[in-house]
């Protein structure tokens, strides 16, 4: 089941953080200045954000969730479901969702639930809360989505370690009998699952000292198995084969032309990847909003991310008709069709 | 609609600002001509899905030599 429908969910609060501390690609002495101009132009990155050590995803995703629960003075003891998506939690065990209900004062009987899911996990995470919303009567509900890939990614890869930014975001839903449905097309293909991986560290290949041992993968590319391995051109022609179909079997399903909508919204995998998925489509660029030079690839959290940067005043202005399009690590992708009608969505909280 | 390799070589100097035009022969060689790395790879990858709907992989890159090697490729998976 591939497509389907969930209505009577709406999306009230939207928020997103980053953190304070800025890197530049044009300081990034791993590779030659030419090197910096000619990565800058094509993977679109010039700046992105990273956390100081001991920061997490999960202290990004609670500043922005009190954000919103200040900003909208929602009752705690009301929200009843808390998914946190995420592929770079606190602990290896426990959950972090648990860790988040009893440090943001939420009630014990929140259904606290942890997603492992990356650059896709926006558009699943948005299918599951809404659909579990209604599976379960739930009123009110916390989607937290984000990552930190900065701490994963080895500074002599330059294959990944310029292209990746850390943030974390906040979607408050709740239930409204008028709201309008949601579409989504979800799917996978765990063949795949090498593409983007961190070999080391997990139940499969279980920390040793081999782990922490550096190897030249190619030139300029050094990295140890605990730090993300990402297979350029495997992951470009992933997006390039699945998005396209993906996006158009979303809107036959649901009936929509893509002249229908205000925005399409991208996955801020790099810009070559973003603007050949946009000319594919022909879209003109105004109508696919870009936060990749701000803000790098944030996996999970670019989708969220990149509206309340790029067309936060909008979104607060009117009603808006977005496509998203999230697609990844798994690999993993999907496309929601959904209506924001105007919530609450203050400005990026810095940490 | 038949493609020719010169159009392809008009369309990789189009792409790569730091080919000087006119120098791009069928039968040079990707690794002489420029910095040629993964992300020139990625572009190049890029502009023959655009341009041809045709998919390159790593494949493909490794096993041409020259810019005649890949035109080859795209030929024999061109569907016009």
């Amino acid at each position: 089941m591939a497509n389907f429908i969930t209505s009577g969910v709406k999306i009230s609060g939207l928020a997103a953080c980053v953190p304070r501390k800025e890197v530049s690609n044009y300081d990034y002495k791993w590779v030659s200045a030419k090197e910096r101009e000619q990565l800058v132009k094509t993977i679109g990155v010039e700046k992105r954000r990273h956390v100081e050590k001991g920061t997490t995803t999960s202290d990004m995703c609670q500043a922005a969730a009190e954000a919103l629960i200040n900003g909208m003075q929602v009752d705690r003891s009301q929200i009843d479901l808390l998914i946190f998506v995420s592929q770079t939690r606190d602990y290896l065990i426990p959950q972090t969702s648990n860790i988040l209900q009893d440090k943001m004062g939420l009630p014990k009987t929140c259904l606290s639930i942890d997603v492992s899911l990356g650059c896709s996990g926006y558009v699943y995470g948005l299918a599951m809360a809404s659909g579990m919303m209604n599976a379960f009567n739930i009123d009110k509900a916390l989607l937290l989505v984000g990552d930190i890939s900065s701490l994963n990614s080895a500074y002599r890869d330059k294959s990944t370690y310029p292209l990746f930014g850390d943030a974390g975001t906040a979607t408050l839903l709740e239930r409204d009998k008028d709201a309008p449905p949601m579409h989504f097309s979800l799917e996978g293909d765990g063949s795949g699952y090498k593409a983007i991986i961190i070999p080391d560290g997990g139940m499969r290949n279980f920390l040793s000292k081999k782990s922490f041992d550096y190897k030249k993968i190619a030139p300029g590319i050094y990295r140890s198995p605990l730090h993300v391995a990402l297979d350029g051109i495997e992951v470009f022609n992933f997006s390039l084969r699945e998005v396209v179909p993906n996006i158009k079997q979303l809107l036959k399903f649901s009936g929509e032309e893509l002249t229908d909508f205000d925005y399409v919204i991208f996955h801020q995998a790099n810009k070559l990847i973003n603007d050949t998925l946009r000319k594919m489509l022909k879209l003109p660029p105004e109508k696919v909003p870009l936060s990749i030079g701000k803000y790098g690839n944030t996996s999970s959290a670019s989708i969220p991310l990149t509206i309340v940067s790029e067309i936060q005043n909008e979104v607060r202005g009117r009603n808006l008709k977005l496509l998203l399009s999230a697609f990844g690590i798994g690999l993993s992708w999907g496309t929601a069709s959904l209506v924001l009608q105007k919530p609450y969505c203050p400005n990026i909280v810095e940490i | 609609m038949s493609i020719t390799i010169e159009d392809f070589i008009k369309k990789i100097e189009d792409e790569f600002d730091e080919l000087e035009p006119g120098k791009l022969k069928p039968e040079s060689v990707f690794r002489e001509m420029f910095d040629w790395n993964s992300i020139n790879a990625l572009v190049l990858i890029a502009m023959v899905k655009t341009e041809y709907d045709v998919t390159l992989n790593a494949d493909d890159l490794v096993k041409s030599k020259t810019v005649k090697d890949v035109f080859e490729i795209i030929r024999s998976r061109y569907k016009g």
